[in-house]
């Protein structure tokens, strides 16, 4: 798959010495969903900034759809629709009026067609001659993503799209942007819920102190960093673990009513085998036992943490 | 060029006034009269001609400006500040739009604003006073020169403000001093000499003096002097909207 946006060497310091950047290298390929996660402050938000024109870089170079986003401008911004983080809307216009205005506002002629699906789309038809100051929150958002969407970007940035949504509306927002990328939009969204990631992304990239700390294909990701823990309900409480257990590095928890042990799926050998023998042996007699697999959020607060 | 985006911009625009129309028309209108209803009727009747033009129709062409004035400055700069305060700016500055566009589509609706206001506080004058204009195109151009001009420094002065307060600054303690001062009720040559030099240097004194011109032929300076010097004006707000655009100065950090 073909890059369609692609940084080089990105670095971005605030008039304050803030080095909110420090030399990003990323590629975006066409037709995925992109997830950035990463921290507060961590540089999603600048990094955004920059690629649709908002920020200016302090170093390196951005292309978008082949362009540079420096000096053929022009043609790299009216490939991206923008949905920022905070909901920045004018309250007294109509719905209708806003987002024919955003359509405008990229060099686009009328197309009343276009934007009476995009509304439909977004289940906002009904409310296109309200005030957007009347809408509630998750319908603002809504337009929010119209007004990225009027001009028919090939690009699509969330910033938080889900920020502040209720769980039911985030469902219906995850929809209508699974439906965009079968559209062909290419989507880029950063998130703080890294259940929005798991559902959502086909690769992953986590930002942190300006830095990316990794790109990966979301499946890979969650193979290669996951960590499972088997988890054994014991018959009866343990005081203690038996000395031949000891280099198992082995949890007793629940006061002495469960052993946990955690295990690398990419390892050789997971051990399982072995404990459950030695376990056996040393008399050890569980009642059940079940497996987890560690979350992206168990990854990402790893990853975080270490970097 | 992306004339449908300064299109999109100038109609924004315009549709603001159309929908806060007593604000934006009304009022200044009722203001004006109230000044013809003091000014010209009351104090105006004791007061004799000046420069052979009669009171009440002398302070027309003052009253005219100071409206195009303070609401060239108060719509182009509330324009450009409230995308800024309420965060809509984000889609200005996405957008495909270059800065000589934006300027065109905020600073052209300002204006276009401020002239119909102007041709309306005309009218409205023409009901109180009788009204000739010698130099109509001339009028013209003073009214849309100055339109422009002080159109872009409230693009500056909008740009320039981080809260309401700074908004309201420059139009309230700079430039309705200095339209007061700058002739709008009486003519220059009626100061003491001394007094006449300090008003020579209130750029605003050429404003008035050539637009008043334009009406009865009577001025307090050259009328070339009124066109350079509101040109050059001009020229000062476009270098300096030139600097905010090619730093970023409050727009891009």
């Amino acid at each position: 798959m073909s890059s369609i946006i692609s940084v080089a060497n990105l670095s971005k310091t605030y008039g304050s010495g803030f080095k909110a950047l420090k030399n990003v290298n990323l590629d975006i390929k066409r037709g995925e969903i992109f997830a950035l996660l990463g921290p507060n402050g961590a540089g999603k938000t600048t990094l955004i900034s920059i690629i649709c024109g908002i920020a200016n870089p302090s170093e390196g170079k951005v292309m978008v759809g082949g362009e540079n986003i420096v000096t053929s401008w022009r043609k790299a911004r009216s490939l991206i629709g923008l949905v920022p983080q905070e909901l920045h809307t004018d309250a007294f216009e109509s719905v209708w009026a806003t987002v024919s205005f955003s359509r405008g506002l990229f060099g686009k002629p009328k197309n009343p067609a276009h934007i009476e699906k995009v509304l439909k789309d977004l289940s906002l038809w009904d409310k296109k001659d309200n005030k957007i100051i009347t809408l509630s929150g998750g319908m603002k958002r809504r337009v929010m993503i119209a007004k990225a969407l009027s001009h028919e970007p090939q690009i699509l940035f969330l910033d938080e799209p889900t920020a502040g949504v209720d769980v039911e509306l985030r469902k219906g927002m995850w929809e209508v942007v699974r439906g965009l990328q079968q559209s062909g939009v290419t989507i880029i969204l950063t998130t703080h819920y890294i259940e929005e990631a798991e559902e959502m992304a086909d690769r992953i990239g986590v930002i942190n102190k300006g830095e990316i700390v990794l790109v990966e294909d979301k499946a890979t990701l969650m193979q290669k960093l996951g960590k499972k823990r088997l988890t054994l309900h014991l018959a009866s409480k343990l005081d203690t673990l038996p000395e031949s257990l000891a280099h198992y590095k082995l949890d007793l928890c629940d006061n002495g009513a469960t052993l946990v042990y955690d295990y690398d799926t990419k390892g050789e050998r997971t051990g399982i085998t072995s404990l459950l023998g030695d376990l056996r042996n040393a008399g050890v007699r569980f009642s059940d036992l079940d497996t987890t697999q560690s979350s992206l959020e168990d990854i990402f607060v790893d990853l975080v943490r270490t970097s | 060029m992306n004339l449908h985006a300064v299109r999109a911009i100038y109609l924004f625009e315009m549709a603001r006034t159309w929908r806060t129309l007593l604000q934006s028309i009304v009022s200044p209108v009722v203001s004006t009269s109230l000044y013809f209803v003091v000014f010209g009727a009351a104090i105006g009747s004791r007061i004799d001609h000046v420069e052979g033009v009669s009171y009440g129709t002398f302070i027309v062409p003052g009253l005219v400006m100071l409206s195009v004035l303070t609401q060239s400055i108060t719509n182009a700069s509330f324009g450009i500040y409230f995308p800024k305060f309420v965060g809509t700016i984000y889609e200005i500055l996405s957008a495909p739009i270059s800065y000589f566009e934006i300027v065109l589509g905020y600073v052209g609706a300002a204006a276009t604003k401020s002239i119909i206001l102007g041709l309306i506080i005309l009218a409205t004058a023409g009901l109180f006073v009788p009204l000739h204009i010698h130099h109509p195109i001339w009028m013209l151009t003073f009214l849309v020169l100055t339109a422009v001009t002080f159109s872009l420094f409230g693009f500056i002065i909008g740009i320039w403000a981080d809260g309401f307060e700074k908004l309201q600054m420059i139009p309230m303690l700079v430039v309705t001093p200095l339209t007061f001062l700058g002739g709008s009720f009486y003519s220059v040559n009626m100061l003491p000499s001394g007094w006449r030099t300090v008003a020579l240097l209130n750029p605003v004194v050429y404003l008035i003096s050539g637009f008043r011109w334009s009406f009865y032929e009577i001025a307090d300076v050259s009328v070339v002097l009124s066109i350079g010097m509101t040109a050059a004006f001009l020229v000062i707000c476009l270098v300096m909207i030139g600097w905010i655009f090619r730093t970023g100065y409050r727009l891009k950090n």
